[in-house]
């Protein structure tokens, strides 16, 4: 069953802090849903479904649901790490167009900033009877020793260089100039980048993302209700996702779950990478923006480095719009899951929202796309089309 | 490894994996376990399409066929990624190496300089043991080429 507008976007909202040591988990979750609400112009007592992942108290929808007070036809607690949140938008759509729900909130919050997580620098033990977990403990991987590998193998297999690769960053702390919420706001230099210290190389400290407290929540709904409230129309008209895994051993470092996601997104929106005006696309680290605007189809694999270079993703310079907000690299990057303020900013492109500096003209067609979990030890991935009406 | 007396002398100890809580989370590989002790790396490997997996598991997936046989393995194979976390105290090398059977696994690389290493490099196996008491296959530059 195509989804093509089948639901709409109607509520999003960031939360603006970034470090919350005096708030619950479960009150930023909460704080995130009423602002999404507000912003739509509903309550909660008008939310008949409910979407969250790992990160809600719990490990089950029931509980936030009960703190709440929701009401609920549907639920679903896909945990699929930092993409959670934009394959919910897939499930929330689909459970619209099935008439499981009308009014779908779908929440994430966190806060691994004020616990001092060393989120991509410390090894942490996986549960002893997770399948991989005997084979790959002891080697003590880490996020950034993952995402070193990969970075290596895409400069080795095509040429990338730690230039272009910065220039991702340069983008970022761009845009994030502009937002005042954003946790890094000081525009950086390629040369900054490189010259920033090596934590797992080839990764410097400036490819990396942000650790912030803080959340986001969005609210779809049926495309009549969506028509009643006050705000632009928001149409989801493509999702895809998929999980990344090491097939047995056979894996490829260089290639994302967003070849799968994408073309399926792609095809289902009936929209093409030439036609998309603004890219939200998950900012773990500077070299998967390369690999996932490969994998998306907005440049051939192994191009991704020169086509990041030069300010080609900054707005009103280069011709593909990114993470305006400032991404996870400046921005936010709530609970380590970029998922959500993806969504979010496309969202805020689409209405007309966005800080007046880096608002896209007339933006129609955008994308936000992400990874979750890891990519090596097998990632998934997600992504959503959405169309201004 | 454990750390309590040996109360019967004329009992050998038991291999290190049979305290170790990953290992014995998986009974089915208890082959593998007992190899590495002597120093051998097993392969999973499939009677239907051929081909070796890692990690071993009970089915393949690569065809999803569940007629498996332990092989043992060269111990060869070449870097296929690297990085050093260069903050971690002491300094230690994540690596993919790609076993010449085919498949690629997670590891170490050690008794070699990070700054040596190169993509491509030939690499052989050196068991070393967990600080739970399995041996695992780390990886070391070959010396034999």
């Amino acid at each position: 069953m195509s989804l093509s507008a089948s639901a709409c976007i109607v509520g999003a909202y960031e939360h603006p802090t970034r470090l919350a040591p005096d708030k619950s988990v479960a009150q930023l979750h909460a704080e995130c849903a009423l602002g999404a609400l507000q912003d739509a112009g509903l309550s909660l007592a008008d939310v008949d479904g409910y979407f969250c992942a790992g990160d809600a108290p719990g490990l089950s929808p029931l509980y936030m649901a009960d703190y709440m007070g929701l009401k609920l036809k549907w639920y679903d607690g896909t945990e699929s790490g930092g993409c959670s949140y934009l394959a919910h938008i897939e499930h929330a759509a689909a459970a619209i167009a099935a008439g499981h729900c009308s009014v779908a909130l779908i929440t994430l919050a966190g806060k691994p900033r004020s616990s001092g997580q060393a989120t991509g620098t410390a090894f942490r033990a996986p549960p002893v009877d997770r399948p991989e977990a005997a084979w790959e403990t002891a080697f003590k991987w880490t996020i950034g020793g993952i995402y070193g590998m990969m970075m290596q193998r895409h400069m080795y297999e095509y040429g990338t260089t730690l230039e272009q690769i910065a220039w991702v960053k340069v983008a970022a702390s761009q845009h994030a100039q502009h937002n005042p919420n954003a946790l890094l706001r000081k525009p950086v230099t390629v040369d900054e980048v490189m010259a920033s210290p090596v934590i797992s190389d080839p990764i410097r400290r400036l490819d990396c993302c942000v650790i912030t407290d803080g959340g986001g929540a969005l609210v779809l709904a049926r495309p009549e209700i969506a028509r009643s409230l006050k705000r632009p129309i928001v149409k989801v008209i493509g999702c895809g996702q998929t999980m990344n895994t090491t097939q047995g051993g056979y894996l490829d470092l260089t290639r994302t779950g967003a070849q799968v996601s994408g073309a399926a997104a792609f095809a289902e929106a009936g929209v093409t990478p030439a036609d998309i005006d603004y890219a939200s696309v998950y900012d773990n680290f500077t070299i998967m923006v390369i690999a996932q605007l490969e994998d998306l189809g907005f440049c051939a694999k192994g191009e991704g480095g020169r086509f990041v270079a030069d300010g080609n993703l900054i707005s009103g310079v280069g011709k593909l719009p990114w993470n305006t907000d400032g991404g996870g690299l400046c921005n936010n990057h709530p609970m380590n899951r970029g998922g959500i303020t993806k969504a979010i900013e496309a969202v805020r492109q689409l209405r007309g929202e966005a800080h007046p500096a880096v608002q896209v003209k007339d933006c129609r067609l955008a994308l936000a796309a992400g990874p979750g979990l890891v990519l090596g030890p097998g990632h998934a991935h997600a992504t959503v089309i959405l169309e201004r009406e | 490894m454990s750390n309590s007396p040996n109360t019967n002398p004329a009992q050998a100890p038991s291999p290190g994996f049979e305290q170790d809580p990953f290992a014995s989370a998986f009974p089915e590989t208890r082959e593998f376990w007992s190899a590495a002790e002597a120093g051998r790396l097993m392969l999973n490997t499939c009677e239907d399409c051929l081909r070796p997996h890692w990690y071993p598991r009970m089915v393949c997936p690569l065809c999803g066929s569940t007629r498996l046989r332990w092989q043992q393995a060269t111990g060869k194979g070449t870097l296929y990624a690297f990085s050093t976390a260069r903050r971690a105290t002491p300094a230690y090398t994540l690596a993919y190496v790609q076993l010449a059977e085919g498949p690629t696994l997670l590891t170490n690389v050690v008794e070699a300089d990070p700054d040596t290493l190169a993509i491509g490099m030939p690499v052989q196996v050196t068991f070393r043991r967990a600080e739970e008491g399995r041996m695992m296959p780390f990886f070391k530059p070959d010396s034999s080429t």
